[in-house]
């Protein structure tokens, strides 16, 4: 039992917040939120120099073979500067091939996938009717799904993949209100379809790399809104003192890091007990999606108000993770529905 | 990174498992399970004995004072099996927690030799004389005087909230040596019998009617004078360092209580129905989440290691677990309803959750409160610029 970074996962922690900080910067991501939501440059840095889209995913198939751990401090960073990279669809795709994946189907997608050659997205929930081996249905709110080349749908107790590029596939693009990650509907009309192997495996994969992924890029947004208000309040001076040494200022930065701190353990319990295969892992991974999405949106809505008038600008960085926060609110479950699952965990269901 | 125990721990586990469990089963039944810290004192001390035979009463002590030099997922294991096995409350935790490991950081091998013995083995309860009516928030404010005569100190003052003080036979103080001086300076570290005519304890009775907290007075109390720890006029860094094994592992065993207590909340919603209430249901994820995450907090915050740096986990987890607390009294009376505001009897006494709705008021006040908490993550987490300081 050692619940603090190895060195090696502190020296990847140490890499990629220099990297995103260095270049996912505002302007880049500002460039991406105008267009498909997706910086297509720091996503092929991010895959080929650093070789990092394949983190999660096993080594006989490009990937570098490590946890959720390691995903998680990838997201955290990736989060912390809202980096407008299809991260979400990409650690939900890649686990659920890997676990769920036969070996040819493992062979034939994951060394694509950790090469970065491939766009990926995930649909929750979704209603479809199988015939023939074909899919029917409307899939809404995809994550970066007009711009993804291969879909996960979970349907009839199987996962599946489609490639978005065939026919049957209508695909609509959303003004959506985060721009990192814009959603869009995929209508489809018997369109193509791969059954993963194992279903069960994959879809709880996929969804447990997705819940992961939410929580650590809510951890990382929410000390980074917190980490840069404290800068503000430093500098920022009325009265005739800094704002931060007013106890009503520094008493709601100290509530931001009471949360943060819990968010932090939420996050790496649950990656950890989804690689140990613990009895706690459903739990904690309800527990980190919840609890990290709404320290998130408290923080970021914290730094608009802290920040004054500059914070409700355009302008200003403060929106950026304030709508992040919000798609991340309820991406995958919001919370209600995961505090309800905790609850049949611990009460069991409603009569 | 990594939260699975080894082999050896787990052998471990059942070793103390076994063994706690084999002494709540007959030998101390009859105080299993007591969380108060008034009840059965007699017992209980009876109990802490028992636990030093058996080298289980401070286990992350060096061996060569009565430990067994445990590591840190010894103590985690041990605390969750004490809990587990519904071992009483410990009416020695400041001794043990708090005085024990202090002496060990701040004490001369006299000092230990005099005074570790007593704290392993049982026989000597401890309690804490930190805050008096002007120096609660602000505990620099002090104003007990320690003077010395010959080769003693003489003690002048008035302590409060000393918790468990009517059955301690130790009680360790900070008192001014230095007359004049002002704020954090010229503050000794004093260790005193409490058993003496310079020492009066009076009860203080609590919202919750009950009386675990005392005001204890000072008129010409005395102490040898090699009773200091640290030099005189440096009591306040030793008073610091005492603070920082607040935060140690005794927060696990903590934990455990806090367990059983969100257990009971639990089945009291099962059994009233209001489980079925989807508000409830909400609320006690809510509650069961954050206990998981005070767990883990407490780990993160144990496995640094680097003790020169006080983390944010170590720095937040105080405010964090007491506003927990609060909240959990609160749905439990939500919970139970009218019926909860009922005693069961004559007297103004509470069952256990009612009595923790009112105890957990304190949760948020004693040991700083949750705004001076938030003060010192701001200042020293955050570094924000200090509260400027008032002059009156």
């Amino acid at each position: 039992m050692e619940f603090a970074f190895t060195s090696e996962q502190g020296m990847i922690a140490e890499t990629v917040r220099g990297f995103f900080a260095e270049n996912a910067t505002s302007d880049r991501t500002r460039a991406a939120m105008a267009g498909e939501g997706i910086d297509r440059d720091l996503w092929s840095a991010f895959a080929t120099e650093l070789g990092l889209a394949g983190i999660g995913l096993p080594e006989d198939h490009g990937g570098a073979g490590l946890g959720m751990v390691e995903l998680a401090i990838v997201a955290e960073a990736a989060g912390a500067q809202v980096a407008a990279l299809p991260l979400l669809g990409h650690g939900m795709v890649g686990q659920a091939i890997a676990r769920g994946g036969s070996d040819l189907q493992k062979a034939q997608w994951l060394p694509r996938l950790a090469a970065g050659e491939l766009i990926c997205t995930a649909a929750w929930e979704p209603q479809v009717s199988i015939g023939d081996g074909r899919l029917s249905g409307t899939l809404n709110f995809l994550p970066h799904g007009a711009s993804a080349d291969l879909l996960l749908v979970h349907a009839g107790g199987d996962a599946w993949l489609v490639e978005l590029k065939g026919a049957g596939i209508a695909v609509q693009r959303h003004v959506t209100m985060d721009q990192t990650r814009p959603l869009a509907t995929v209508t489809l009309d018997h369109a193509a379809a791969t059954k993963l192997e194992d279903g069960a495996a994959a879809i709880a994969g996929a969804l447990a790399a997705g819940w992961i992924c939410l929580a650590a890029e809510a951890l990382g947004g929410a000390q980074e809104t917190l980490d840069r208000t404290v800068g503000y309040a430093r500098e920022r001076v009325q009265f005739g003192r800094p704002v931060g040494s007013f106890q009503a200022y520094k008493h709601r930065l100290a509530d931001m890091m009471i949360e943060i701190e819990q968010a932090r353990s939420a996050v790496y319990w649950a990656a950890c007990a989804v690689d140990e295969g613990s009895d706690e892992a459903p739990l904690a991974l309800h527990a980190a999606k919840a609890f990290c999405a709404d320290t998130f949106q408290m923080c970021a809505g914290n730094m608009i108000q802290l920040h004054g008038g500059i914070g409700f600008t355009w302008e200003h960085d403060a929106h950026l993770f304030f709508k992040r926060a919000r798609s991340i609110l309820t991406l995958l479950g919001d919370g209600p529905w995961h505090r309800e699952q905790v609850a049949r965990m611990v009460l069991g269901a409603a009569a | 990174m990594k939260l699975g125990f080894s082999p050896a721990d787990e052998a471990f586990r059942a070793e103390c498992a076994d063994w706690l469990q084999d002494q709540m089963a007959v030998p101390f039944a009859d105080i299993r399970g007591i969380a108060n810290l008034c009840d059965a004192i007699p017992r209980r001390k009876e109990w802490e004995q028992q636990l030093a035979a058996h080298r289980w009463s401070c286990i992350g002590w060096p061996e060569e004072w009565g430990g067994r030099g445990a590591t840190l997922a010894q103590q985690v294991i041990f605390a969750e099996e004490y809990a587990r096995a519904g071992a009483p409350n410990r009416i020695n935790h400041i001794g043990v927690e708090l005085a024990g490991p202090t002496i060990l950081a701040f004490g001369t091998q006299a000092q230990k030799a005099k005074y570790l013995p007593g704290i392993a083995g049982g026989t000597q309860i401890w309690c804490q004389g930190f805050s008096e009516p002007n120096a609660g928030s602000d505990l620099a404010n002090v104003r007990t005087r320690a003077r010395r005569d010959g080769e003693e100190w003489v003690v002048n003052g008035q302590k409060v909230w000393t918790s468990l003080a009517h059955y301690s036979d130790m009680i360790f103080v900070i008192a001014r040596s230095e007359e004049g001086s002002k704020g954090p300076k010229g503050l000794s570290f004093l260790l005193l019998d409490v058993d003496q005519p310079g020492i009066e304890v009076r009860p203080i009775r609590q919202m919750n009617g009950e009386a675990e907290f005392n005001e204890t007075f000072l008129t010409d109390a005395r102490c040898p004078a090699d009773a200091m720890l640290g030099a005189a006029g440096e009591g306040w860094k030793v008073a610091m360092g005492l603070l920082a094994f607040e935060r140690g592992v005794s927060t696990l065993g903590q934990q455990m209580q806090f367990r059983n207590e969100l257990d009971a909340v639990i089945a009291a919603a099962r059994a009233n129905g209001q489980a079925n209430d989807p508000v409830i249901r909400q609320r006690i994820a809510g509650a069961e989440i954050g206990l998981r995450l005070m767990r883990y907090g407490a780990l993160r915050m144990l496995s640094n290691t680097d003790l020169a740096k006080i983390d944010g986990a170590a720095l937040t987890y105080k405010i964090q677990w007491a506003t927990w607390r609060r909240d959990l009294g609160e749905l439990a009376m939500d919970v139970l309803g009218q019926a909860g505001e009922i005693a069961a009897g004559d007297h103004y006494a509470w069952a256990p959750l009612p009595n923790m709705y009112l105890f957990s008021r304190s949760d948020t006040i004693y040991g700083g409160t949750n705004q001076i908490q938030r003060n010192l993550i701001a200042e020293r987490g955050l570094g924000l610029p200090r509260e400027p300081r008032g002059d009156l």
